[in-house]
């Protein structure tokens, strides 16, 4: 018995991305940020996006170069602050962002990976993000109902990877990754390395192949990937 | 930028309160610039909401790693026994209790513990990121802040006008100006800055402090 060889060009990767597609970005500002597989977007254009990251990145950086193109309808994010365009454009009212709780945010998209539909948590209860949320007693407790959170297609960042889709990520450039690899209908993922079958210990997975649909190789990485010399 | 002795004060008297033992999260901005007041000696397992325990000291630019950084952006190191993990892992130790202590900003505190930090209406709304899970599940929660904002307002109020990050989740909170416990019996002035009266700290906070009878100890 073998496995499959799942890779493929960045551009039949991206391609299967339509307009109007909820796609997931990992990432936590720079580290595990899919750079490469965001610049093909951009270069192929689609339209009328959700965008689903941590952050919206900085200024001139990642998902900027999409809101720049006028390629995004919404983001859900948690945090925009290092974004002067992403806060502008929302307060223009030209981009639609919907604020989450960061580990809420991580927890709805694990639940979704789990094949679950949603779970409870007093977080955020007595705030305005409980807004829109369901309150019910539960266990004597009172509680948000919270939902699951899916996608069309995750973008991922690994540091390995094998043909089959089994991911290793590095240091703190894990973050969402691992959950959003999980999560979407489809996962593409680009890597920094691509080793043989068989090179990855089993051991040292983070993320299992029967979750990963595409592998991208990069060729080199461009310099958003480096130090940002603040 | 240089900080006024008085901040300076503020945050080395905010890093007496870590001792050995502890798991602690700072927050982004001045509460980041305690870590550098904890002797070396001191035990301390710090952990950064982007998915790291064990956070070591920051490095300079040419020595930084491009994968390992803090949740505020700062490069940083590991030190014998660091953790990585992604983020359902990390919050799941905030939300299980596992965070002995969080400090944080604030751009209002009230008196019975209610933070505000996330949001000023129409000015500034960058989004919560991981501040509203640290600050209803750490199990002790201390601000550290200026006591008034730039234009001379107090951040210490009687209710918090901007929307809250979390309800009555303060216990203490430092200031250039002041150390102050959030108890049962409402807001307990414990120590004053150096130079300063106690009528100086009351006029400059708009909430009813209770003050001890017996002389403050000063930072």
């Amino acid at each position: 018995m073998r496995l499959w060889d799942k890779c493929l060009t960045i551009e039949a990767a991206i391609g299967q991305i339509g307009d109007d597609a909820t796609i997931m970005v990992g990432g936590f500002g720079v580290p595990g940020t899919p750079f490469c597989l965001l610049d093909e977007l951009v270069r192929q254009g689609q339209k009328r996006l959700t965008l689903i990251k941590n952050d919206a990145n900085e200024t001139g950086m990642g998902v900027d170069h999409l809101l720049e193109n006028g390629q995004v309808k919404k983001l859900v994010v948690t945090h925009i602050g290092l974004n002067a365009r992403a806060i502008q454009l929302m307060n223009e009212k030209q981009l639609e962002v919907e604020f989450c709780a960061q580990g809420i945010l991580a927890e709805r998209i694990r639940t979704a990976g789990a094949g679950l539909i949603g779970f409870l948590t007093d977080v955020g209860i007595e705030t305005e993000l409980a807004a829109g949320r369901t309150r019910i007693e539960f266990a004597g407790r009172s509680c948000l109902i919270e939902k699951a959170l899916s996608a069309d297609f995750a973008l991922v960042h690994a540091h390995q990877a094998d043909p089959f889709g089994n991911l290793i990520y590095n240091a703190t450039a894990r973050n969402f990754n691992p959950l959003m690899a999980m999560a979407a209908d489809r996962v593409i993922v680009e890597t920094e390395t691509l080793v043989a079958l068989g090179e990855l210990s089993p051991n040292a997975i983070h993320t299992p192949g029967p979750f990963v649909d595409g592998v991208v190789r990069l060729p080199e990485l461009t310099g958003e990937y480096g130090i940002v010399r603040r | 930028m240089a900080l006024s002795d008085a901040k300076q004060r503020m945050i080395r008297r905010a890093a007496r309160d870590i001792t050995a033992g502890m798991t602690v999260n700072v927050g982004i901005g001045l509460p980041t610039k305690v870590i550098d007041h904890i002797p070396a000696d001191v035990a301390v397992c710090l952990h950064s909401e982007n998915g790291i325990s064990g956070v070591g000291p920051s490095l300079d630019y040419s020595i930084a790693d491009r994968n390992l950084i803090d949740a505020g952006g700062a490069y940083v190191s590991t030190v014998p026994g660091t953790a990585f993990f992604d983020s359902a892992v990390s919050f799941a130790l905030v939300r299980r209790g596992r965070l002995d202590l969080t400090i944080l900003g604030a751009f209002q505190v009230a008196m019975n513990g209610d933070l505000a930090n996330w949001m000023i209406p129409g000015l500034f709304t960058p989004g919560v990121g991981g501040g509203m899970e640290l600050a209803q599940k750490a199990c002790r929660v201390v601000i550290l802040t200026t006591h008034q904002d730039k234009k001379g307002r107090s951040k210490i109020v009687e209710k918090c006008q901007f929307p809250l990050t979390a309800k009555a989740c303060v216990n203490r909170i430092f200031t250039d100006m002041a150390v102050l416990d959030i108890t049962l019996d409402g807001l307990v002035l414990r120590e004053i800055a150096v130079g300063l009266s106690i009528d100086e700290v009351v006029m400059a906070t708009a909430a009813p402090l209770q003050i001890p009878d017996t002389s403050l100890p000063t930072f």
